[in-house]
């Protein structure tokens, strides 16, 4: 398939296929995030690149033959590789023996919220998590120094660029009405986290999904006047710094780094703040990152047109 | 031995050999992200059903059940997708700056330009400044 729209749009349906499929195997929280993320904001990014690259791939001259003969035999030695392992939904697999029965088991008692993959998330494996917020963060800074546009550009096609979408009527008084929303929607998978499936993660793309859809049908330069850029790009490091700052006051008050019990007089209390802290650091930091990059996307699809 | 019950394995291969083939095969960089991120799914897909257990419910405690799934492989690919939404956007970004410095996504184009700037700086090291014929013949084959 030479069209690379085709190709995008299947890609957005696979995602949101395997959703379902997340879904089926009992990982809610997963499923959520690839439906939102997968489906929403990376077919997104990928159809904003292709408005600045070629829509059509071009005839390769290469036979793919000897790609496919290293594709196979790869794939003849994997099989023979999962011979060995554990059977698909046996209880009994070395993966459920090591760490999973004691979340399972304790976090009810040790940090008192009923969505365990919340509690691991935020709690046990808190290192991890805030470093790949920080990666994302870190993508968030590459993808700004690499598609930046100067003041004086933006400045000048502010004037003159109209929202793409301005005669369709329809999109725009649905948008209108939605918008509220999936922000409040934002909010309430961001603080019910704890209880259900959800999260900072899911959250943040939720509620950069929400002003994207308001930039695309009302034009950059309404959102700017909401949403300012250099308030977006202080944020994205400011849901970091939050996140790490809540590990110094553990520390500051005599705990290990991200160890919330002691924030509280009661432990279990201590873990409800610390995760309450560190959810809403993540939740900020992507939202922040998320339409910070489909601001530079666009901005760059505007440089090419009006700045030739 | 009873080998069916590793069905959700050879899936996982499958999709991940297709991603696999299109990355290797295709020279279109916007080809070439699609696939990495269909190799990213398969991964996903092998973290999540190994924690999959037959009759056991989302891991979100509830009084009326036991039996719940492994959360561990969720926590770790929850951030995955996350990061790894992070990590295609800047490859998007480097495409749109190939494109900008080359205009072409293609690979081969790409490095017959490569290539070119290579001889030239070359002929230009050798005093040949105005021989650029010698390696226009090879591009037009």
């Amino acid at each position: 398939m030479s069209d690379l729209f085709a190709v995008v749009m299947l890609s957005g349906i696979y995602s949101l296929l395997s959703a379902s499929l997340f879904l089926d195997l009992d990982a809610v929280d997963v499923a959520f995030t690839e439906a939102s993320v997968g489906a929403g904001i990376s077919t997104l990014l990928f159809l904003a690149t292709l408005k600045l690259v070629p829509r059509y791939e071009k005839k390769s001259r290469y036979k793919p033959t000897l790609a496919l003969g290293v594709v196979i035999a790869t794939g003849a030695l994997l099989i023979y590789g999962t011979l060995d392992m554990p059977h698909f939904g046996e209880a009994d697999a070395p993966v459920h023996q090591h760490v999973a029965p004691r979340y399972l088991n304790d976090s009810m008692n040790e940090v008192g919220i009923p969505n365990v993959v919340t509690s691991i998330l935020a709690s046990y494996r808190g290192y991890d998590t805030l470093g790949e917020t920080l990666v994302i963060f870190t993508a968030g800074i590459g993808v700004l120094s690499l598609l930046m546009v100067s003041r004086r550009t933006k400045e000048k096609a502010l004037q003159k660029v109209p929202a793409d979408m301005q005669n369709q009527i329809i999109l725009r008084v649905v948008a209108k009405m939605m918008l509220p929303l999936i922000l409040i929607f934002a909010l309430y998978v961001q603080f019910h986290g704890d209880y259900g499936p959800g999260g900072g993660f899911q959250a943040g793309v939720i509620f950069a999904a929400g002003i994207i859809l308001y930039t695309m049908l009302f034009g950059l330069s309404l959102t700017q006047k909401v949403i300012k850029t250099e308030v977006v790009e202080r944020l994205t490091a400011f849901g970091v710094l939050l996140y790490a700052g809540v590990g110094i006051a553990c520390m500051l008050l005599g705990g290990n780094f991200l160890d919330y019990n002691v924030l509280r007089h009661d432990p279990v209390h201590g873990q409800h703040l610390g995760i309450l802290l560190v959810e809403l650091g993540v939740g900020i930091t992507v939202a922040a990152v998320m339409i910070t990059l489909f601001f530079k996307f666009t901005w760059r699809t505007v440089k090419h047109k009006y700045n030739q | 031995m009873n080998i069916i019950g590793l069905y959700n394995y050879w899936i996982v291969v499958v999709l991940m050999l297709i991603g696999f083939f299109i990355v290797i095969a295709h020279e279109n960089l916007i080809k070439k992200l699609v696939g990495l991120s269909i190799f990213q799914t398969s991964v996903f897909f092998l973290y999540i059903s190994m924690g999959k257990v037959a009759g056991a419910t989302a891991p979100i405690l509830d009084e009326n059940y036991q039996l719940y799934s492994n959360p561990l492989p969720h926590v770790l690919i929850l951030t995955a997708i996350v990061v790894g939404i992070a990590t295609t956007a800047m490859g998007l970004a480097l495409v749109v700056r190939i494109y900008e410095a080359y205009g072409s996504i293609e690979e081969s184009d790409i490095q017959v330009q490569d290539n070119n700037d290579r001889l030239e700086d070359y002929l230009e090291a050798y005093g040949h400044k105005n021989d650029t014929h010698l390696f226009n013949q090879d591009k037009d084959e």
